[in-house]
């Protein structure tokens, strides 16, 4: 840890120092004539300082047409990422394994916690290159691989699910990383765990990695000034991919070609796909509303009979709603959106407002309903312990009793809030689903918020 | 007799063609469609390249004119039409010698087999001569003082005579070298193979991504082509032979060649020559793998050789059965109506042809693989332990190339499946060397007081202990290693007795041995047996050099099973299932086993600035991590119900091991 920081800082300041250099050189040769040891011809001095300031205008235009790309790189993954508030946040990063109970929580000091409750170890994972956590994600088909994005490379951890080591060598990890590819924020696996995208709001071409082979496939389309979000449909598709202005695309996986969507007012924000990958719903930056867009073709003619504009499936503006402790407003603009595997229920984390105390972040569950007509229904909130704001939530892939959400919550716990339904539809896909799942030890917190269900059984 | 022969054969290319008259076709057409792009592309290239060596920042506008009446003479149009002629050979050419499994050269001597070998030799020498000739374009596109070879000039008493112009001689054998060393980097890069992509893209979208880097390799292949011909043309130029010619500006010296213009000049055609040559391969390799959609089944008999499991079970020729693979990997991917046919049964009788033919074919290639696997190991296994004195010792005073024997004549025993490596054909020789007496005599002495306690711990056990065999480095192994012999079941499996470490019978040099003279000596014969020696890891990457084609029938076999636990009616697939449990299993153990071998895990050096593709060199890791993920989705899908299956008790140990996801 203290290794990493040091490196850091070090790296900065060599960068800052050779930046200081250059102006130094510069300055000298243009305001100086005075030294004639090292007197420049004049016209050398002035082209040279048309051309700085050629880059330079170039650079803030760029910079003004896509704004983002001034930020620092911690700033932009707080930004772009689905954590909210993400540089103070305690758990940066959660992803539950695809097959079994396990999951792993990426820490505010860079390390990776592997918790599984068949086995008495907790891996600790570390690694020199593991800075600034933005997401973390299980490999599908596989007991062993993670996904991890850093701030300036890919990192693919082999975890061995039967080693008793508690902290796995920074050997059992594969670097993936590109020039100008940095920071990655969003990553996403394809369902069939052959490929691996990544996504950088500095980069506008997305990656698709061959992990085994550690090559990449850069796909590039002009506009968007970058990738930030990225999600792939559960039957393997369609994939997601957002960018920082009012722009996403839908890539279709088979030959990757790309649908273009541009937004009204900002960029998509977040977006999660139906199970069976035939509808995407997802938030608009300053929009307080869901669309939907639903994909009724076979993969592979996306263009022909795609869909032709979104429709708006959900309104989420304030509402003031009085309880014991007074009256709190809900609503407001999304932070993320996560749908359960079986496709009944709909979780939305609103982002609230910090500065009111009755504006609190919450997350509304809806019930969802495909048949005869797609739409939402209201079924409850969830609210944590006094002072604490949900920062991250995902549902459980298999829970075998209707739908398992787990929240991060701002004081570092993690619940796991249980629905209890019978689903309505036809059992998901694979037979062998896992047990019923035994709560971990370390989280008292379960339970906490029963109050505020509104129902248990559908 | 000999005409006898001849028409046998004749007549078998005559079954074979008729066979696969429209595949063959398929190709063939493709190839052209590649080399017609090309020829289509170069006006373009040849325009910007026309601009940039004509190009002068003072006089712009007589640029232009300049290159306007250049590209309207007859000279111009001559030489354009000289271009597209080369640019058709080359297209040709790549058509003659793709493959789509790499050679692999095991050692530094089969490398120069290989660049000897009269077939890549006429390559050469043909690329050779159409670098001439590309030159003499350049020449005449840069006109000025490159543009002919005599002029006339007067001598010191005065008559006239033809002098010799080495500027436009220099261009042309520049031509000549660039256009040789671009064939022969292309034997040792491996530039004929053609790899398959896991991601398919659109051509046209596919060659925009290409561009820049074929672009950028150009430029730099060019830059060294340049420097490595200037070096030596001057050392040439020294040669009294070439120092006849009659010339007024000697080029021969220092001073002669560091002319700017002149290098940008040469570099400049340079990589116009490069960059047409390497679009016309990215526009072959493009266009040759693409995805071939080939019918499951046929409603008519006579079309039935063209039907997916009759060109799969095909031996020749390659690309044909890989295009066929890749098809079935996608089909069983993306399309439930062409998976439909697979599962589907025969209409007389009720036979599932389809399924049968294909899972065999499948089942065959893994079978293989397995075989071959296991034969490796059994090889390497049986040599470290023959060998095991003379590589230990050897190993010990060598630093880095450890990899010595023990790894040598591997190739031998190996199914000759598809493998046409010229190694083999060197093996022999070199099996032999490292045996040699010097060796033994110059092992440091481990039965001398002189000797530490912890020298001789590091090479005793460790030399017999096959699967650690090399990779002592690390001192985590070390370790190990004793705990490893003492248990020795390791020697059990391998069914040959293995001596104590105590008996190890040790050679007994002078105890007072000038080191100084030793030390020299080893280095000497190191120096000279080093082109004999194995490059690491190039037997691991030889024996997964065709592993695409292993790589599609997973997945294809994979993807099937999945799907057939909803979509097949007449479950004809759950016949085969043990088998195909089975076989992947027993692939995976070999796989595992394989992998613990020195330098199998290690990852080769990526390099990005060639137009060689490297794909080959990683084929090994996608093998093992599609085999692992095959296997999950079939126990993912299947989850208990393969409970139900009849496989032996050892597979079901090691299936429950992935059903709990433990592996």
């Amino acid at each position: 840890k203290l290794h990493s920081r040091t490196e850091s800082s070090s790296k900065a300041a060599f960068l800052d120092h050779s930046e200081t250099l250059w102006m130094r050189m510069t300055c000298k040769h243009t305001n100086s004539p005075v030294i004639d040891a090292f007197a420049v011809p004049k016209w050398l001095s002035m082209s040279s300082g048309c051309i700085l300031a050629l880059l330079r205008w170039v650079s803030s235009f760029h910079g003004s047409l896509f704004p983002h790309l001034t930020l620092s790189s911690e700033d932009m993954i707080a930004e772009f990422s689905q954590v909210l508030n993400w540089s103070d946040c305690v758990v940066r990063a959660f992803a539950w394994h695809p097959h079994t109970d396990k999951f792993a929580v990426a820490l505010l000091d860079d390390s990776i916690k592997i918790y599984n409750p068949k086995s008495a170890t907790t891996p600790t994972l570390k690694h020199r290159l593991q800075r600034s956590v933005a997401a973390v994600q299980w490999k599908p088909l596989c007991a062993s691989a993670l996904a991890v994005a850093c701030q300036n490379c890919l990192l693919v951890w082999h975890v061995d699910p039967c080693s008793l080591s508690t902290r796995p060598s920074s050997g059992c990890a594969q670097v993936l990383s590109h020039p100008g590819h940095s920071p990655v924020t969003s990553i996403a696996w394809s369902p069939s765990g052959s490929l691996l995208l990544s996504a950088s709001p500095m980069d506008s071409t997305m990656m698709v990695w061959d992990v085994a082979a550690e090559s990449c496939v850069p796909l590039q389309r002009v506009g968007g000034g970058g990738v930030s979000f990225l999600s792939w449909s559960p039957d393997g598709s369609h994939v997601l991919a957002s960018t920082p202005s009012a722009l996403f695309r839908v890539w279709e996986t088979r030959m990757w070609t790309c649908e273009r969507w541009p937004c009204v007012k900002g960029r998509c924000q977040s977006g999660c796909w139906s199970p069976d990958g035939s509808r995407l719903l997802f938030t608009v930056q300053g929009e307080m509303v869901i669309y939907a867009l639903t994909f009724t073709d076979a993969p592979g003619q996306l263009s022909h009979s795609g869909p032709q504009a979104a429709a708006v499936v959900a309104d989420l503006s304030e509402t003031t709603f009085s309880t014991p402790d007074g009256d709190i407003v809900v609503g407001g603009e999304i932070q993320s959106l996560v749908w359960d595997p079986r496709g009944e229920r709909l979780a939305v984390l609103l982002k609230g407002d910090p500065q009111a105390a009755d504006r609190p972040a919450i997350i509304a569950v809806f019930k969802t309903r495909a048949n005869p007509i797609f739409e939402l229904l209201p079924c409850g909130f969830v609210q944590g312990e006094a002072g604490a704001e949900p920062r991250l939530m995902q549902f459980h892939p298999n829970f075998q009793h209707g739908a398992l959400l787990t929240v991060c919550w701002s004081n570092g716990r993690i619940t796991h809030v249980p629905f209890y339904f019978v689903s309505a539809g036809v059992p998901h896909f694979g037979l062998s689903g896992s047990p019923l799942l035994p709560h971990p030890q370390q989280r008292p917190a379960d339970f906490v918020n029963q109050s505020l269900f509104t129902e248990f059984l559908s | 007799m000999n005409g006898s022969g001849i028409k046998i054969k004749a007549t078998k290319d005559l079954h074979y063609i008729c066979n696969f008259n429209c595949s063959i076709q398929v190709i063939c057409w493709r190839a052209v469609a590649s080399i017609a792009w090309a020829v289509l592309l170069l006006p373009p290239i040849t325009l910007v390249f026309v601009i940039i060596s004509k190009f002068s920042f003072l006089h712009p506008i007589q640029t232009i004119s300049e290159c306007l009446y250049l590209l309207t003479s007859a000279s111009g149009i001559f030489s354009f039409i000289l271009l597209c002629g080369v640019i058709l050979i080359v297209g040709f050419l790549h058509l003659e010698y793709y493959t789509v499994i790499p050679t692999i050269a095991c050692s530094k001597i089969a490398l120069l087999g290989q660049l000897l070998h009269p077939r890549h030799f006429i390559n050469s020498l043909v690329h050779c001569f159409m670098g001439v000739i590309v030159a003499w374009c350049c020449a005449v596109t840069m006109g000025l003082r490159y543009e002919t070879l005599g002029y006339p000039c007067t001598e010191s008493d005065g008559h006239p005579q033809m002098c010799l112009n080495e500027y436009h001689l220099i261009l042309l054998l520049a031509g000549a070298f660039v256009g040789f060393s671009h064939s022969l980097l292309g034997v040792i890069y491996n530039m004929n193979y053609v790899s398959f992509h896991t991601v398919q893209q659109y051509k046209y979208l596919r060659f925009k991504r290409c561009l820049p880097l074929v672009v950028k390799c150009s430029a730099t292949q060019a830059l060294y082509s340049v420097r490595n011909y200037i070096v030596m043309y001057l050392f040439l130029g020294k040669c009294p032979f070439f120092m006849n010619k009659i010339s007024v500006h000697p080029l021969d010296s220092i001073a002669g060649l560091l002319d700017l213009s002149l290098l940008y000049h040469l570099w400049s055609s340079a990589t116009f020559l490069l960059l047409t040559w390497n679009i016309t391969l990215l526009l072959f390799r493009i266009f040759v793998t693409e995805v071939y959609s080939f019918p499951v089944q046929s409603s008519f008999t006579e079309d039935s050789h063209q039907c997916l499991p009759k060109v799969l079970t095909e031996k020749q020729p390659m690309i044909l059965k890989f295009l066929a693979l890749q098809d079935l990997a996608l089909l069983s991917q993306h399309s439930p109506s062409r998976r439909c046919e697979v599962f589907s049964l025969s209409q007389p009788g009720g036979h599932p042809h389809n399924w049968n033919a294909i899972s065999k074919e499948c089942l065959s290639l893994l079978t293989d693989l397995t075989q071959r696997l296991v034969a490796y190991h059994d090889t390497v296994a049986t040599n470290g332990r023959a060998k095991s004195l003379s590589s230990g010792s050897e190993r010990k005073t060598s630093s880095e190339t450890s990899v010595t024997s023990g790894t040598e004549d591997l190739m031998s025993p190996r199914p000759v499946f598809l493998m046409k490596t010229p190694a083999s054909v060197f093996a022999r020789s070199v099996a032999g060397t490292p045996q040699s007496p010097l060796t033994s005599l110059f092992t440091p002495d481990l039965d001398s007081p002189f000797a530490s306690p912890a020298l001789r711990r590091l090479t005793a056990p460790v030399d017999q202990c096959s699967p650690w065999y090399g990779t002592v480095q690390s001192p985590h192994i070390m370790r190990r290693a004793p705990k490893l012999w003492s248990t020795s079941t390791d020697s059990q499996v391998n069914g040959s007795p293995t001596p104590s470490p105590a008996s190890v019978p040790s050679p007994k040099p002078e105890p007072s041995k000038p080191s100084f003279l030793a030390q020299f000596l080893q280095n000497r014969k190191e120096q000279v047996l080093k082109p004999c020696h194995k490059l690491p890891e190039a037997s691991s990457q030889a024996l997964f050099a065709d592993s695409q084609a292993h790589i599609w029938a997973l997945e294809g076999l994979s993807y099937l099973v999945q799907a057939s636990f909803s979509e097949d009616q007449f479950g004809v697939v759950q016949t085969t299932l043990p088998s195909i449990l089975s076989c992947m299993l027993v692939l995976q153990e070999a796989v595992d086993r394989h992998f613990k071998l020195p330098h199998a895990s290690s990852k080769p050096v990526r390099s990005t600035s060639s137009m060689g593709d490297s794909t080959y060199k990683t084929l090994r890791f996608a093998l093992r991590a599609t085999l692992k993920t095959a296997i999950y989705r079939i126990t993912t899908t299947f989850g208990d119900h393969l409970n139900a299956v009849q496989i032996s008790a050892e597979h079901r140990k090691r299936l429950q091991q992935f059903l709990e996801y433990k592996e």
